[in-house]
This record gives structure tokens, C-alpha cells and sequence, in this order.
């Protein structure tokens, strides 16, 4: 009955054109009807099918986006980002000195209780103390800076200042100590000792013939790490910083390198903290989305769009092998039963029953844990998840198959080929299984969206395709990382949607295929 | 008939028999890590005798040591005697595992089936009566649209909006964090909140197959020689469709709901692990996945049993509602 519409249907269509010739054929003319083969009819039944359109036009951008997305993007599959990250470390303490610091001069023994003593007698300022029957003299010689005797020897010195020396790794000895610091007190520019004269400039630096062997200063400056020796420059401007009450500062070393710092005042301490910035490599991790990296980064730091395209390519590849194997398989055992039948068909159809019974997703996950336990290697794993997904999957093609070739082969067609004398193997595969094509497309197509399906929820659950391979179950996979789920859309949204229309678009092209093929279904 | 069920029942068991022998077969080659840990464990005890003599002991205890036809039968003589041995990963016997999580399973499974059967039955139908309108696309995408959703996707999708946008159910489990302190109807309903997005899941995954096939089989009645002489003497189309037709329809719907009444029991293996809910889907992935071999072969022999049962129910369903199948 479709037959006859569709030859009206082009009846009416055909003539238009040139509409004065053929007006001269007569009615059953070959030439008034436009031949189409069946191929060519198939497909301009499923060109007529706007979903299954739709469905074909999918699968092509998924095809382009995987095996030629993964050729023009600029990553690799495994490609780890990184990123620099500035992180602050505590690099040095400042403390303003408020506090007497006391020294014992050379050879004299100036302990701590004669300190408090000292002390004691620079609050009251009295120039004279007692300790233990013993006298002892305090005299000032210059502000906040007091020499302590006892006769004439002199015991030791009590001072705010701190003298530092400039040249890494040496000492200040106690007589230029006790030099600066009674010249810088009393605001004196210079002094001499030993004959050798010294100059002091506004800053408190030392100078000896116009070299710098010491700087005094209130402020004292502590690295955090013993190794770290600060420049004399480092603490000059530091210092100069804190006194402005800057919070941040950048100093430009000797090499030219600039360094920047923060400073942070604890008041309960009465103490700057100095941390520098130092900059750490890090993996680029769940990276948002930007110019470089259109969907951001993975938990590995991996481009997403790019881990994406390949992950497509592993998903319809896997798809593919597993219905080619599934279903060279159930040709070949469908075929062979259905020709034969009696035990041949009996035996193959229990082992088919049998299959049927297996609870395929179980044993899978029990095959893919063990071999987690055994450390297959992913590419080798890969391989076997087709061959078990295959190797489950051939008894439904091969049910369908024999469930044609029964009734295909009591046709005339079949007499005719054994009347021939054509071989067995020639009949069942040259003869009966093109007959059965159509069918086999359509369930190959939706078969390879089952397939992927099936993929994915394994490597979702970790236990099909795995790391370095991307797979776009296992892309998902990071969802089960709650943070991820709340957190990062890019991570797992695209992966899913792609998945999704993948499946969605293999089934909507069997659908359209089946009706294509087999206009009856679709009336 | 009773021949047939016989003889249908017969064919079951050969099936199951070999089915059990390929799972088995498969467990034996399995690395047995738990049995080695175990005699490690055993051998490190003061006293104790060397690892070598507890792993022969524990090898014969749990029929590994002979080859796998002997085991398997001696596994199938314990499985018949129902002796289903003590599950390895839960360490208690594998009946009562079973047992605590089986009717969690069942009752979820229930309630996602009636919901399936409500929704898919009505728009398939509805589909097929208004072949190629817009409903009829706009139904079929969808059921498409079901089928080949991954359940894992759909699943995070729902708790990303429900769960953690709107707040309204937790993420994971049966029980919510105050469970001891509610009142027993208290804690029925928390149980409830809790399944809500597990059987929405179940149900919108597993709704597309059933309502493609309803709007198949309906349209196969329609085109049926019967129902255009039922239009053609003038009847109501409602009368057609919903007297005529549907009841035709529901011939191969109820061989098919049938045959999937025992699957109630299997549980939703992706589905529950997804919302950690502790049904028996749940429980045994964790026990296959930790190798826990008579866990796995007692879950993996009632799979198969049940998938048996199903198919004989649909076999003797199918002659008892057709009774043109009984005539033949």
C-alpha cells in the first residue's frame, strides 16, 4: 500500500519540470516515473525523518568534535598546567627596642643580677648604687645610654641602641661598640678610635674611610631562618617603611631583583612581622573557565576541553569495537542456527539462554575490581572491557539474526541458491545475511549508544577506563567529590551533556533508521 | 499447560546450572586476596602455625583447593541445603545481610514501578493515538531522551538542584543526621525524604523503554484489522481506543510487567550506590568490589533466579492472558 502512495506521490511530482516531453510518454513508460534505488529510497526516507536528522547532525559534531577536535587542539591529552601562586612566609621580625640592653666590657663580669641592679638605679637616677657592700658607679653618657663602674674600672654599658655590623659574619667588638654608640647618643658625626678615625652618618651608618663597617639603629631586624643574613640596605628601608607605617614595600636587592614584602604590626607584641611573597608552581587544578581553557581544568590540571575531545574518541571507539565484535559474533552464530536449526539451532540457543541469564553489570564490576587488584595496565584494561563488553553482548544480535534466517530461508530465493549449488557458508553469508542488514544497522546503531552508556557508568564507578585515558565517564567522576559537584559545573555538566546527546543521537538515528528501512513499521 | 510449565521449569534449571558454572568458574580465577590476608593474619598470632598450613586450611574450609568442577558442585550441594556460608566483607552470615537490606530494595522498587506504570502506560498511549502530532515527538524524544540518560549524570543533576541549590533533601544516605531522636513516625518519614530523589531517578530512567513499548504495541493494535471494523460501524473512537484497543494492548504489557515483578528484588545496583542507600544493590557492590567471593555468589545466583522467574512468569502470563496462545 506505501508503495502505490509513494508512486503517486512522485507521479504528481515528477512531470513539473519538463512537463511538455512528458506529456508525450504513455502512462506505463519507464521514463514518467523517476527510479530510485533502495539505497537511495532509505535515504530519502530518513532525510524526510526531521529527528532523526537532527540525531545524524549530532553524531556528526561529536565525531568532528573527538577524533578532529583532538588533532586541532593546542593540548595534549595528559597535558598538566600549572600555575603561580604568590604565598606569604613569615622573613623577618622587627622590633622597635624599648628596652635596656646591657653588654660587659672586655674582661669584666657584669651578670644579670648586677643588670637589675642598673636598672633599678637608671629608673630612680641616681648616679650611685650599693649591692652587696659593693659600690658602684652609673654615669650617662649620652641619652638612654649609661656606663656602669665600679672604681675605675668600668663594669659594662646599658644601651637602646643596637649596634649591627654590616659585613656578614663578623662581630662588633665592645670598644667601637661602646664608641658608636656614645657618638650616635650624643649626636656626634664622627669619632676615632685607635687611631683610626670613623664617620657616622644621619641614618646610623658607620663608616670607616668610607666603608661601612657598622650601623646603629632603635629598630632591631631578625630574619625567621638563621641562614638568611639581612642587607644592611634591607633594614635601612625597612625601617624608614615601618616608620611611615607602611604595610607593604618593595626592595630591589644588589642583583636587580625586586622582592616585595608585607609587613604586619602585632600590637600585643609590639612586633612587625616582614613576610615576603615566594612563588610556588602548583598544579593549575578546577581552573575556571577562560580565554585558555574554554571549560578550565581538571583535578589534575588538565585542559577540559581537550581531555573532553579525546574522552570522546575512547567513548565511541570503545563503542564501535564492542559492537563489531557483539556483532561478528551473533552473525555468525545466529546465522549458523538459524540456517541449520534442529540441534545446531537447539544447542546455540541454550548457550544464548545462558547468556541472557548472566548478570552482565555485576560481573563486570567484579572483573573490573579484580583488575584493580592485578594493576592492569589502562591501555591493556581498555582492551579487555571491549572484548568482556563484546563477548556479553553478541546473544541478542545473534537472537535477532536467527529469528530472521528461520523465516528467510524457506523463501524461493533460498531453493534457488541450493538448486545452484552454492555452498553452505556462500548461502548463510552471502545470501541470507544481507537480507537481514537493515535490522543489523539498527540494532548496531542503538546498540553503541547502550554500549557507551554501559562505559561510562563503569568509568564512572572507576572501574572501566582509567587515568591517564579520558573517558567521558570517567571525567564525571569527579562528582563524587561533593565540593566538585556544588562547586565546579565545568568539571562534570559538559562531560554529562555530551554523554547524553551522544546516547540520545544513536538512538534517534536507529529509530529513523528502522522506519527508513521498513516503511510498514511506520504507518 | 502444566506440561509447559514443566517443561519450562526443567529448561530453567539446566540454565541455571550453567550459569552458575561460568560465574563460578570466573570467581575461582579471581586473585583470593581475602584468603591470603586472612591466613597472614591467622599466622601472625603468637603460637600460630606457619602462613603456608592456614592457607591449605582455609583453601579447603572454602572449597578452593579442589579443581573448579568438584568445587562447583560441592558449592551447589551447600547452595540447595541452603548453606550460603558468611560473607567475608560484612563478616556475618550472607542470608542475614541479605535479609537487612533485600526489603529496602523491594519496597523502592515497588514504588519506582507503580510511578513508571502510571506515567508510561497513559503517554504511550496518548502517543500512539495522535501519531506524529507534536505531543506524539515531544513524547517519543523524551522517551528516547529517558533511555539514554546516564543514570550517575542524572542522578548528580538532581542532587545539584534539589540537594544543594534548594537544600531540600540530603546528599547521601537512608537516615538523616537526628534519626535516633525522631519519633517512629518521625523517622518513617525521614527515610521517606530520603528515597524521594533515588525512585525519581529510577523512574525517569527506566520510564522510556516502557512507554516506547507501550506506544509500539498500541499502534500495532490500531493498525489492526479489528479496530477499523470497530470504527467502521460507528463507534465511539473513545470506545475504540480505550475498549478495544487498550485491552489489547495490555496483553503483551502485562507478560512484560509480569516478567518484571521478580527484578524487584534485584535492586538498583548504579542507583543506590549513587545515594549510598543500603539496599541490596548497595550492599553488593561493595562486597564485589571488595572481593568478597560468597557475597558475590549468593547475589549472582539470586540475579539469576530471579531473571529465570521472570521469564517463565512472562511464558505462562502470556498463554494465560492470550487465550489465543492457549489454543495453538
Amino acid at each position: 500500500m506505501s508503495d502505490k502512495t509513494n508512486l503517486n506521490g512522485r507521479l504528481h511530482e515528477a512531470p513539473a519540470p519538463e512537463s511538455n516531453e512528458t506529456s508525450q510518454y504513455s502512462l506505463n513508460d519507464d521514463r514518467r516515473v523517476k527510479v530510485l534505488s533502495p539505497g537511495a529510497m532509505v535515504t530519502k526516507r530518513f532525510l524526510r525523518n526531521r529527528i532523526a536528522v537532527v540525531g545524524l547532525a549530532i553524531l556528526t559534531f561529536m565525531f568532528l568534535f573527538s577524533f578532529v577536535g583532538g588533532l586541532i587542539t593546542p593540548y595534549a591529552e595528559d597535558q598538566q598546567f600549572y600555575r603561580v601562586e604568590y604565598q606569604n612566609k613569615e622573613y623577618a621580625g622587627v622590633v622597635r627596642n624599648e628596652e635596656f640592653r646591657f653588654a660587659a666590657a672586655d674582661g669584666q663580669k657584669f651578670d644579670s643580677v648586677l643588670q637589675a641592679q642598673t636598672l633599678l638605679a637608671i629608673q630612680k637616677n641616681t648616679p650611685k648604687f650599693t649591692y652587696r657592700n659593693e659600690r658602684y658607679m652609673l654615669s650617662r653618657e649620652g641619652e638612654d645610654f649609661y656606663r656602669v663602674a665600679q672604681g675605675p674600672n668600668t663594669l659594662g654599658i646599658a644601651y637602646k641602641d643596637i649596634v649591627s655590623s654590616s659585613v656578614e659574619g663578623q662581630a662588633i667588638p665592645y670598644k667601637l661598640q661602646f664608641e658608636i654608640l656614645k657618638a650616635y647618643t650624643n649626636g656626634d658625626a664622627s669619632f676615632s678610635l685607635d687611631g683610626e678615625d670613623y664617620a657616622i652618618d644621619e641614618d646610623g651608618g658607620v663608616f670607616l674611610g668610607g666603608e661601612e663597617v657598622a650601623f646603629i639603629s632603635r629598630y632591631v631586624v631578625q630574619p625567621v631562618q638563621n641562614d638568611v643574613f639581612l642587607s644592611r640596605a634591607f633594614q635601612e628601608e625597612l625601617v624608614t617603611e615601618l616608620e611611615d607605617g607602611a604595610d607593604s614595600f618593595i626592595f630591589t636587592d644588589i642583583d636587580g631583583e625586586e622582592h616585595s614584602y608585607s609587613v604586619k604590626y602585632r600590637p600585643d607584641l609590639k612586633r612587625w612581622t616582614v613576610m615576603q611573597a615566594t612563588e610556588t608552581r602548583i598544579y593549575d587544578t578546577y581552573a575556571a573557565p577562560s580565554r585558555a581553557h574554554w571549560l578550565g581544568t581538571d583535578r589534575n590540571g588538565m585542559d577540559m576541553l581537550t581531555r573532553l575531545m579525546y574522552g570522546g574518541r575512547v567513548s565511541l571507539i570503545i563503542g564501535f569495537i564492542v559492537e563489531i565484535i557483539a556483532t561478528v559474533l551473533g552473525i555468525i552464530l545466529g546465522g549458523l542456527a538459524g540456517y541449520f536449526g534442529k540441534w545446531v539451532d537447539n544447542l546455540i540457543m541454550r548457550i544464548v539462554d545462558i547468556f541472557y541469564c548472566i548478570p552482565s553489570m555485576p560481573i563486570i564490576i567484579i572483573l573490573g575490581a579484580a583488575m584493580d587488584a592485578l594493576r592492569v595496565d589502562p591501555q591493556i584494561r581498555m582492551l579487555y572491557l571491549m572484548l568482556i563488553l563484546g563477548f556479553l553482548g553478541w546473544p541478542s544480535m545473534a537472537r535477532l539474526i536467527r529469528g530472521q534466517i528461520l523465516s528467510l530461508r524457506e523463501q524461493e530465493f533460498m531453493t534457488a541458491t541450493e538448486a545452484c549449488g552454492i555452498r553452505v557458508s556462500r548461502r548463510i553469508f552471502r545470501h541470507l545475511v544481507p537480507n537481514v542488514i537493515p535490522q543489523i544497522i539498527v540494532s548496531v546503531t542503538m546498540g553503541i549508544g547502550g554500549t557507551i552508556l554501559t562505559e561510562a557508568t563503569l568509568s564512572f564507578l572507576g572501574l572501566g577506563v582509567k587515568f591517564p585515558f579520558a573517558s567521558w565517564g570517567n571525567i564525571i567522576n569527579d562528582v563524587n567529590n561533593t565540593f566538585v559537584l556544588t562547586t565546579y559545573w565545568f568539571i562534570w555538566i559538559p562531560a554529562g551533556l555530551l554523554l547524553l546527546l551522544t546516547v540520545l543521537a544513536f538512538n534517534l538515528v536507529g529509530d529513523g533508521l528502522r522506519d527508513a528501512f521498513d516503511p510498514k513499521m511506520k504507518r | 499447560m502444566r506440561k509447559f510449565i514443566l517443561k519450562r521449569l526443567f529448561y530453567s534449571i539446566i540454565i541455571f546450572f550453567f550459569v552458575m558454572l561460568i560465574i563460578y568458574a570466573l570467581m575461582r580465577c579471581l586473585p583470593t586476596s581475602y584468603i591470603e590476608s586472612l591466613a597472614r593474619q591467622r599466622s601472625m598470632q603468637p603460637g600460630s602455625k606457619s602462613y603456608e598450613e592456614w592457607m591449605a586450611q582455609l583453601t579447603s574450609m572454602y572449597n578452593m583447593d579442589k579443581g573448579i568442577l568438584l568445587g562447583y558442585f560441592s558449592w551447589l550441594k551447600d547452595f540447595f541445603r541452603g548453606n550460603f556460608g558468611d560473607s567475608w566483607y560484612y563478616t556475618v552470615p550472607v542470608v542475614q545481610k541479605f535479609h537487612e537490606t533485600i526489603w529496602l530494595s523491594f519496597w523502592m522498587g515497588l514504588i519506582s514501578m507503580f510511578f513508571e506504570l502510571v506515567i508510561a502506560i497513559p503517554l504511550g498511549i496518548v502517543a500512539a493515538t495522535k501519531q506524529y502530532s507534536r505531543t506524539d515527538y515531544t513524547i517519543s524524544v523524551l522517551a528516547l531522551a529517558g533511555i539514554s540518560l546516564p543514570t550517575f549524570f542524572f542522578a548528580s543533576l538532581l542532587k545539584l538542584f534539589f540537594s544543594v541549590k534548594m537544600g531540600w533533601f540530603d546528599l547521601f544516605g537512608l537516615v538523616g543526621r537526628n534519626y535516633e531522636q525522631l519519633s517512629s513516625w518521625g523517622q518513617f518519614l525521614d527515610k521517606a525524604n530520603h528515597l524521594v530523589l533515588p525512585i525519581l531517578t529510577l523512574v525517569v530512567i527506566s520510564i522510556g523503554s516502557l512507554m516506547r513499548y507501550t506506544r509500539t504495541n498500541m499502534l500495532e493494535v490500531l493498525n489492526a484489522d479489528y479496530i477499523r471494523t470497530a470504527r467502521a460501524k460507528g463507534l465511539d473512537e473513545k470506545k475504540v481506543i480505550y475498549h478495544h484497543a487498550f485491552r489489547n494492548t495490555l496483553i503483551p504489557l502485562v507478560t512484560i510487567i509480569g516478567g518484571s515483578l521478580p527484578s524487584l528484588f534485584s535492586g538498583a545496583l548504579i542507583t543506590e550506590t549513587l545515594f549510598s542507600i543500603p539496599g541490596i544493590g548497595y550492599t553488593s557492590y561493595h562486597a564485589m568490589v571488595a572481593g568478597d567471593i560468597p557475597f558475590s555468589m549468593f547475589y549472582l545466583a539470586f540475579l539469576a533466579i530471579l531473571t529465570l522467574l521472570g521469564n517463565l512468569i512472562a511464558d505462562i502470563l502470556y498463554a494465560v492472558v492470550d487465550p489465543r496462545v492457549r489454543l495453538s
